[in-house]
This record gives structure tokens, C-alpha cells and sequence, in this order.
């Protein structure tokens, strides 16, 4: 199990890199689905059955799909992209690496208090998650029905030739 | 059933707050690191999924399912932002027939 962990962790550190370093783009999301193929894969080792599913038919089934069709639409694997400047590139590693320093520094000690005794294995599963959003997030779930018809129609108007 | 979740007994929650925290900056690198906007908009899809797995492992941990609604709401709004963020994308390739972030700075007026 801890096994398990460790190479899901693995790969999907590194397929996050190279998203990042990769030369073409159409790299860079075959990348970026195995590292959330590996993200569901987390989801499933803690026990969230509903969200590795969902992540997996939102994410790598429509996202990415969305992200590979404007590529192949745009057509811009044709040639390499324009890396920056050297010293811009060596300012984001190192900039980035700082950020991980101060967010791990700033939250190390944090997570010291005792979890909570009883420990419910079903909380992640669809019928128990079910419950919970119809009954106490009724509200939030229908307004993101609204959200979406409203990013649906702005996306419309956004790419309709004038 | 029983063995997956055992893996919560096993694992320090501390590991999955490193591994989102690694994530996380991967995905900031990255904004700062590139030029094509749409892979800077796939780095900011990977920092929505760290802050998303370390929502689900504090969720997990606390045996607490109001983490796991805020994950799922927060995957709706990134694939509204995905939706609308790449018809701009669009758009602006067929105005300046380029995707580099720096051309954007005419959006300044």
C-alpha cells in the first residue's frame, strides 16, 4: 500500500515536470492526462470512489479532450514553441522552488492536531456523498447548473465569427 | 474495500500536504515558465488538482464528506473556466494568429 503511494506520488510529480518542460505541446497533455489518471488513482487509494470518477470523466475524458481539440484546431504543433529568455526560465524554477519552501516551512508544524476519533471509511462513496450534496449543498449545486449554462452561452459568443 | 482504505492508517496526512504543496508549485512554475497560453492554462488546471487532492486527503482524514462536495465543485468551475478560457484562446489566435502570452499586453488599451 505505502508502495502504491509512492509510485503513484512518483509518476505523477514527474509527468507534472514535464507538462511544464516538455517541447511540443500535444506532449504536454498526454502529460498532464497520466498525471491525473495518477490523481484519480490517489483518489481511489483514500477511499473517494464518486470523485476519482468524476475527476477522471471530467478531467482526462472532457477537458483534455477539449485542450487536444483546440490544438489540433489551431494547429500548433506545427512548429516548437518560443521558450523565453534564460534568465525569465532560471526566475520561474527558482522563483517556484521558493514558493514550495514557503508553503512547506509556513505549514509543517501545522497538522499537529489529533485527527478526529471515529473514522468513517464511506464518507467518499456515491450513495453517502449523494446525501450530502442533494440535502445540505442543494443551493450550491444548482447554481452551478446556472454557472454552466452561463459559461456555455459566453463561450458561444466568444468564438462566433462577427 | 477495507484494504484500499487502509491506506489511510498507514500514510501521515503530512505526505499528501507535501506532494500538493509539490504540485502546486510545478503548476506556478509552469505559469511563469512558458509562453503558449494554453499550456500555461494546463498549469493552472494542474494547481486546481493539487489544491483538489489535498481538499480530498483532509476530507479522507476527518472522515468529514463536506471536503469531497467542495472538490466537486471546484472540478465545475475549472471546466467552466476551461470552457470559456479556450474560446478566448480562439478568438485570439484568429485576431493576432498568435497564442503567445506577451502579445496579450495589448489588451491594455
Amino acid at each position: 500500500m505505502v508502495f502504491l503511494f509512492y509510485l503513484l506520488t512518483a509518476i505523477m510529480l514527474i509527468s507534472a515536470l514535464m507538462v511544464v518542460f516538455s517541447r511540443y505541446p500535444i506532449n504536454s497533455v498526454i502529460y498532464l492526462i497520466i498525471c491525473f489518471l495518477m490523481v484519480a488513482g490517489h483518489y481511489i487509494l483514500l477511499n473517494a470512489q464518486f470523485l476519482a470518477v468524476v475527476h477522471i470523466i471530467v478531467y482526462t475524458g472532457a477537458v483534455m479532450v477539449l485542450f487536444l481539440f483546440v490544438l489540433m484546431l489551431l494547429n500548433l504543433n506545427a512548429k516548437i514553441d518560443t521558450h523565453r529568455s534564460v534568465l525569465i526560465r532560471i526566475a520561474a524554477v527558482v522563483s517556484g522552488g521558493l514558493l514550495f519552501l514557503v508553503l512547506v516551512a509556513a505549514l509543517k508544524g501545522s497538522l499537529t492536531a489529533p485527527l478526529s476519533g471515529k473514522f468513517d471509511s464511506s464518507i467518499g462513496l456515491v450513495k453517502n456523498l449523494g446525501m450530502v450534496l442533494y440535502k445540505d449543498f442543494m443551493l450550491p449545486f444548482e447554481m452551478s447548473s446556472v454557472l454552466f449554462l452561463s459559461a456555455m452561452v459566453g463561450a458561444l459568443m466568444l468564438s462566433k465569427r462577427q | 474495500m477495507n484494504k484500499i482504505s487502509s491506506a489511510i492508517q498507514v500514510i501521515p496526512v503530512e505526505h499528501y500536504l507535501y506532494i500538493s504543496l509539490a504540485m502546486f508549485a510545478i503548476g506556478f512554475m509552469g505559469v511563469l515558465f512558458r509562453r503558449n497560453t494554453i499550456i500555461i492554462m494546463m498549469c493552472i488546471e494542474l494547481m486546481l488538482t493539487a489544491v483538489n487532492l489535498l481538499l480530498t486527503a483532509f476530507s479522507a482524514y476527518h472522515s468529514d464528506s463536506a471536503g469531497q462536495v467542495f472538490v466537486f465543485f471546484i472540478m465545475l468551475v475549472a471546466a467552466a473556466e476551461v470552457a470559456v478560457g479556450l474560446s478566448i484562446l480562439v478568438m485570439m489566435k484568429r485576431k493576432v494568429d498568435s497564442v503567445d502570452i506577451d502579445v496579450l499586453t495589448r489588451l491594455k488599451g
